[in-house]
């Protein structure tokens, strides 16, 4: 069983160097990281806060939008894409299970995008501290950053085979991952947001919006890691929120996981039904 | 493995019946395939063919009817270790390698990946084994499918339309692989709507039209079941033509030459008769019923009956 998911998540792996993907993906996250941590640390120099720590919330709102996106990229095409060049007919004539094909394309994809954030990130944090502005608790900040955007990418991609396995096109599910993006990154906040706006003392301000916020993996990624970073007063925006929350923020990081095991269960389910 | 495993058919298909919508896709099929055997599903296109593969594969439910795979359910962890399938098109991933892509299947299939490379020489895909599958042409796509197919030594090897958009050599190779395949003990069923192609090299014929299996037997039985006349065309000078045409019996005259049909009964018969003319015959064409009009035959008998 180990070795025929570990089959196909080498595969996976295999594609994604071959065709660049991680390249591409470590790329994206390295050159947006590190214009965050050059141009946002500027005036950051006078407040006397570690400058990784800064650097670690600016990114912590990066790895909102970039991770779901790259993630989602990575697995719109996993179940549909095969269907269509025929390969799944083939893969699963073999004797392997569907939950273990499955099983070894979120493997596969997880370490591709784990490898890409490790070297995007990992090149902004050595250079902030060859620079000589890190510190131990910096770093563990990063580590934090980075395995939390690791598992904020597993939701991502399983809602990616999820609508995989809902499409028979590979555009379709292309097409269906763009939409769940905007929805869940942006329109979602801008939603949230909008009904605070209106009615900042009420009911909804104070006990629907913090656990709205714990429903979307993106903000409870975002709450999560700034609520850890401590630095809530000097990060500013969102962070705030933390402080007047009726919740652990552990309960973000909990929230996250259950949203990520929901959903490949849920892709699980659907790839037995399908018929390729 | 007993020896009455051994005796069993490899496939076992009952009255099967699957309806797609109200469309019966597969209507009451049965047939059962013993080892070595190299059997052909002929059929137009949508007659049931690729449905039918995928319910013995376990892809589909059946409506009705029964399916055992080697004694085992299909689609089951038993029926999936002894079969091998090769999809009517498949585009592997393209940056991969012949190589590691046959690699990565004889890894799902439990076999040493050492043991199933020697297969990319047997189908002659031995120096592009290293270069990506983007680059090969359809013919070494399929051979690469077909290389597939053969990892572990199947039982059971399922082709589906193997050899179509392929060039003449290609397909040769192909079923050069196939009677190799067949000859080790291996059930081979292959579908196909290339039909010349398929003589001589299967030794059993079924025939799917519009979801029923209309026929199924040896080709030359099929032949004789349905009837087909011999074509014999007889070369001769023109001058001679009426006298040759009268003393056959008659026939279509085309200025140097008399056609005329001839039942397989007759046969003899008639070639003596056209030997006795001695000098007057240039030359004679024999013209069997290929597997072509035999199909047109079945096929469209019953298309009349339905």
């Amino acid at each position: 069983m180990f070795s025929r998911i570990l089959t196909v998540a080498g595969q996976e792996i295999r594609i994604g160097i071959r065709n660049r993907w991680i390249l591409l993906a470590a790329m994206i996250l390295a050159v947006f990281s590190l214009a965050l941590a050059l141009l946002g640390s500027a005036p950051a120099g006078t407040l006397g806060v570690d400058r990784l720590t800064i650097t670690v919330a600016s990114l912590a709102s990066l790895s909102v939008y970039l991770v779901p996106l790259i993630a989602l990229l990575l697995a719109f095409d996993a179940i549909c894409g095969e269907i269509e060049r025929g390969t799944l007919l083939m893969t699963l004539s073999c004797p392997i299970s569907r939950v273990e094909f499955l099983i070894g394309k979120a493997v596969g994809h997880t370490l591709v995008l784990a490898f890409a954030l490790v070297v995007g990130y990992g090149l902004t944090a050595g250079l902030l501290v060859a620079a000589g502005y890190g510190s131990l608790s910096g770093l563990a900040d990063f580590v934090r950053l980075i395995a939390t955007s690791v598992l904020l990418g597993v939701c991502f991609l399983a809602t990616g085979y999820v609508l995989s396995s809902l499409t028979r096109q590979s555009r379709t599910a292309a097409a269906a991952s763009v939409a769940v993006w905007l929805m869940m990154v942006v329109l979602y906040d801008l939603a949230l947001l909008g009904a605070l706006v209106a009615n900042p003392s009420g009911v909804f301000a104070s006990d629907v919006f913090p656990y709205a916020i714990l429903l979307n993996p993106a903000d409870a990624f975002r709450l999560f890691n700034l609520a850890a970073l401590g630095a809530n007063d000097l990060v500013g925006g969102m962070a705030g929120v933390a402080d007047a929350l009726p919740f652990d923020p552990l309960l973000a990081l909990g929230s996250l996981t259950v949203f990520a095991g929901l959903a490949m269960a849920g892709s699980a389910l659907l790839i037995k039904r399908i018929a390729p | 493995m007993t020896e009455t495993s051994l005796n069993a058919p490899t496939l076992r298909v009952d009255g099967v019946c699957k309806t797609f919508s109200g469309h019966k896709a597969v209507d009451d099929v049965s047939f059962s395939l013993n080892g070595g055997e190299r059997v052909a599903m002929l059929g137009h296109n949508g007659a049931g063919k690729t449905t039918l593969f995928k319910i013995v594969l376990g892809f589909l439910k059946r409506d009705r009817g029964d399916v055992t795979v080697m004694g085992a359910a299909p689609g089951s962890h038993d029926a999936r270790i002894g079969t091998a399938y090769l999809p009517e098109s498949v585009a592997f991933p393209a940056s991969l390698s012949g190589k590691e892509v046959l690699t990565f299947y004889a890894r799902l299939k439990g076999e040493r990946p050492a043991r199933a490379l020697p297969l990319l020489e047997r189908v002659g895909l031995a120096e592009a084994a290293k270069r990506r599958v983007g680059t090969y042409s359809k013919g070494m796509r399929q051979r690469l499918g077909l290389a597939q197919a053969l990892i572990g030594r199947p039982r059971l090897i399922l082709l589906d339309e193997p050899t179509t958009g392929l060039d003449p050599i290609s397909r040769q190779t192909v079923y050069e692989l196939i009677g190799e395949i067949a000859g080790q003990g291996t059930t081979v069923l292959l579908s196909s709507h290339a039909l010349t192609e398929l003589e001589a090299r299967t030794d059993r014929i079924l025939i799917l039209s519009k979801g029923r299996l209309v026929a199924d037997d040896i080709l030359s039985r099929l032949r004789a079941q349905a009837g087909l006349p011999i074509r014999l065309k007889v070369w001769t000078r023109p001058e001679d033509l009426d006298h040759v045409s009268e003393s056959l019996g008659g026939g279509q005259m085309n200025g140097r030459s008399v056609e005329f049909n001839c039942n397989a009964d007759d046969k003899v018969r008639t070639l003596s008769a056209i030997s006795a003319l001695g000098d007057l015959v240039e030359d004679v064409d024999v013209h069997a019923p290929s597997l072509d009009d035999v199909y047109r035959y079945f096929s469209s008998a019953a298309g009349k009956e339905a």
